[in-house]
């Protein structure tokens, strides 16, 4: 017989996202109910079944009362909360941050092997992105071709670290980190070494499958033909026993 | 006192060029050059990148010729790969540079050399354009903008896109054809089969009024690089390299292509940013060649298609037994391949291996160096790469077709210069004969600067010490 797990003690809350009343558990953040109820907020860092990062600022909402934006992701709901995730000031900051991103490393969709499959690109699309008003900084990035089944291309990297994440709180190989500050950061397989001299890495690919752009791609692929497979991933949040 | 006369930007080609006319004391023309003024870099930005990218960024070098890129590309990258590609995705590769060639034809043609034709170089400025073409002979301008549609719509439905499809990849094509995309294909043959035929007939029909043009009109003997079948066919996507003189001697034949850097040679010159190859043996700048429809038609044996063999035999008759060496004829040579390629493609579609799905080979780097010819619509096109062990380019060489006719442009720019060129005066009517012979060559100054140009042209006489003395300008 099955025991059912005793439910935890949390509380319902009831919140206002974009003037649509809500209920939701207190433990959960605006962005999980903002998705359950199908109210889209845009982001890069966020994946669920992986922690928390908060580090891209795109699901960034307006709450009444409060003159911060603060990031959907890493804020929980509150009894009573208003939330604004779709105004003219939000829109303008995701499209500075878009802009940034693209200006920051040589995205050249064209010849990207992610072309027609990148989660960068889908953004700036749907934010009607169709110039970057900033300078673009068109330093040169090395490429790590050393693993024999994947490729790292820092030029497509956005730092969205879902590959350290994935990587330490899933596999468990801990291969990836972040090395360097400001504009010099850099995703790192074994402090630093060749990816494909890495002793660590196990070779599974989640981190290739859950990079949102073609920064970890496979070997072998030519301009728009790496396609993420992240039939995976519903059972990433099992697997680490969250809900 | 010595005068330049600058022409700038030529007009009604692909990208951006200028052209000085330099006269002596006595206002005859002492020489003439053609620059390219744009710089690109791709040979260097490739460097450091993943060679498997190299179709697709080589490929935007230019929204004209993109295929010619992707083709030339992927074969050099077969070479890195070491396979040899399943035969359906070379027939399928084939047919892609085919629909290329004939929809870039049917553009040079119609839409920039046809008002020339149509309304001669003295005409108005203003009528002669494609838009002109269009209120004067309406069949015409349908025709040509049908023609290249055609070409495009094959690229389409093989690619999935018009311009820069990333289909052909190293080890073959991404993916198969089916059935229903090959019957599209067939349905709209007849019909461009008709349109090259009643615009073949109706250029044999005005060539005579040009006659006086043909031996001022960039006509001068040179050498012809072209590839040809193992026979000695027309050959576009594969072969091997044949050298012809302008007697008509074969001087090198059935040169493989990895073999072109013992043949070809590379040269500099300050005043434009395109290179100037050469034929080495004969040295710089003797080995003057030409590369394009031209080359094509006069160093095969024959074509291979039941019509373009018997159009090339009129070509032929142009010229008695010798190559055809007036770049007047580039035009004709384009109709002959338009027809070559519409037979071509009916005839690779006719063929049932066509929808076979086995279209790709899979391997990884396997060389350290890969070369990949190609015909494109201007010529021979040759990708050079080579790559360290984990496939990261670390050099590359491109040739493009337009870079292998830079030294007989300068050439034919001079010969129109000395004989329409009077230094007393600026007309339309002279300038125009020196722009429409670079338009002969169809040059794609993107491609051979490795530009997107703006159409306002400009000419400058000048003295010796610079001073602007006449100027000539329209936009």
């Amino acid at each position: 017989m099955i025991v059912p797990a005793t439910p935890p003690k949390v509380r319902v809350v009831t919140l206002k996202i974009d003037d649509k009343d809500l209920s939701a558990r207190e433990d959960e953040t605006i962005l999980e109910v903002a998705r359950q109820n199908r109210i889209a907020i845009p982001s890069l860092c966020f994946l669920e079944g992986l922690s928390i990062w908060g580090a891209c600022r795109l699901c960034v909402v307006e709450m009444k009362g409060s003159s911060r934006l603060l990031s959907a992701c890493s804020t929980r709901v509150t009894e009573g909360m208003e939330v604004q995730t779709n105004t003219e000031r939000l829109r303008h900051y995701r499209r500075v941050i878009l802009e940034l991103l693209f200006a920051e490393r040589n995205h050249v969709c064209s010849v990207c092997v992610s072309n027609g499959n990148c989660e960068l690109q889908s953004l700036a699309q749907s934010c009607g992105l169709d110039h970057v008003r900033v300078p673009y900084r068109t330093s040169v990035y090395e490429v790590d071709p050393t693993h024999d089944l994947f490729r790292l291309d820092h030029n497509r990297c956005i730092l969205c670290t879902r590959c350290v994440r994935v990587c330490d709180e899933i596999e468990g190989a801990h291969t990836w980190d972040v090395m360097g500050r400001g504009i010099g950061c850099r995703v790192v397989t074994d402090l630093k070494r060749p990816w494909g001299e890495s002793a660590s890495c196990t070779g599974c690919g989640k981190c290739v499958q859950v990079c949102p752009t073609g920064a970890l791609v496979s070997q072998g692929t030519s301009a728009g033909e790496m396609r993420k497979d992240r039939r995976f991933l519903p059972y990433l949040s099992q697997m680490r026993g969250v809900r | 006192m010595t005068h330049t006369i600058t022409i700038e930007p030529v007009t009604r080609i692909e990208g951006h060029a200028r052209i000085t006319v330099e006269l002596d004391d006595n206002g005859a023309v002492s020489d003439a050059k053609f620059h390219l003024t744009q710089f690109r870099g791709f040979e260097k930005f490739c460097e450091g990148r993943p060679y498997r990218e190299m179709p697709a960024l080589t490929a935007r070098t230019c929204g004209i010729c993109p295929v010619s890129h992707l083709i030339a590309s992927a074969k050099a990258c077969d070479q890195l790969l070491s396979v040899s590609i399943p035969p359906t995705a070379a027939k399928l590769r084939r047919l892609m540079n085919l629909a290329q060639i004939l929809q870039s034809h049917a553009l040079s043609f119609f839409h920039l050399s046809s008002p020339d034709l149509v309304f001669g170089w003295d005409a108005e400025p203003s009528k002669r354009s494609i838009f002109g073409v269009m209120s004067h002979n309406m069949q015409l301008a349908k025709d040509g903008i049908r023609l290249r549609q055609v070409g495009q719509l094959i690229i389409e439905i093989l690619g999935g896109k018009r311009v820069h499809p990333a289909w052909v990849v190293p080890g073959g094509v991404h993916d198969a054809l089916s059935r229903e995309n090959r019957d599209k294909m067939m349905q709209m043959m007849p019909e461009a089969m008709q349109i090259a035929r009643r615009s073949y007939g109706l250029f044999k029909e005005v060539l005579p009024k040009f006659a006086d043009d043909f031996d001022h009109f960039g006509s001068f003997p040179s050498l012809f690089l072209s590839l040809v079948t193992p026979k000695g066919g027309l050959e576009h996507y594969d072969g091997l390299l044949r050298i012809k003189d302008a007697n008509g001697n074969i001087v090198e034949d059935m040169i493989p292509s990895e073999d072109y850097p013992r043949i070809i040679g590379e040269a500099v010159e300050p005043f434009s940013y395109m290179k100037f190859p050469y034929y080495k043996p004969l040295g710089y700048p003797k080995g003057m060649y030409r590369v394009g429809p031209l080359a094509r038609l006069n160093n095969c044996d024959f074509c291979g298609t039941p019509f373009a063999n018997v159009a090339l035999a009129e070509f032929r008759m142009l010229q008695e037994s010798r190559p055809v060496l007036s770049s007047f004829h580039y035009h004709f040579a384009r109709l002959v391949e338009m027809i070559f390629c519409i037979e071509s493609i009916e005839r690779l579609l006719k063929d049932p291996a066509i929808l076979d799905t086995r279209v790709r080979a899979r391997a990884r780097g396997n060389r350290n160096e890969g070369i990949g010819v190609s015909e494109a619509p201007r010529g021979t096109l040759m990708h050079h790469y080579k790559i360290d062990d984990h496939g990261l380019m670390t050099w590359s060489n491109l040739i493009i077709a337009t870079g292998h006719n830079n030294l007989a442009m300068n050439a034919g720019v001079k010969q129109v210069a000395q004989k329409y060129v009077n230094g007393q005066r600026l007309t339309e009517g002279m300038l125009n004969r020196v722009e429409a012979l670079i338009r002969c060559y169809d040059p794609c100054l993107s491609c051979a600067s490795h530009a997107v140009g703006q159409m306002p042209m400009q000419i400058e006489l000048r003295d010796s010490k610079g001073r602007v003395l006449d100027r000539l300008s329209r936009s």
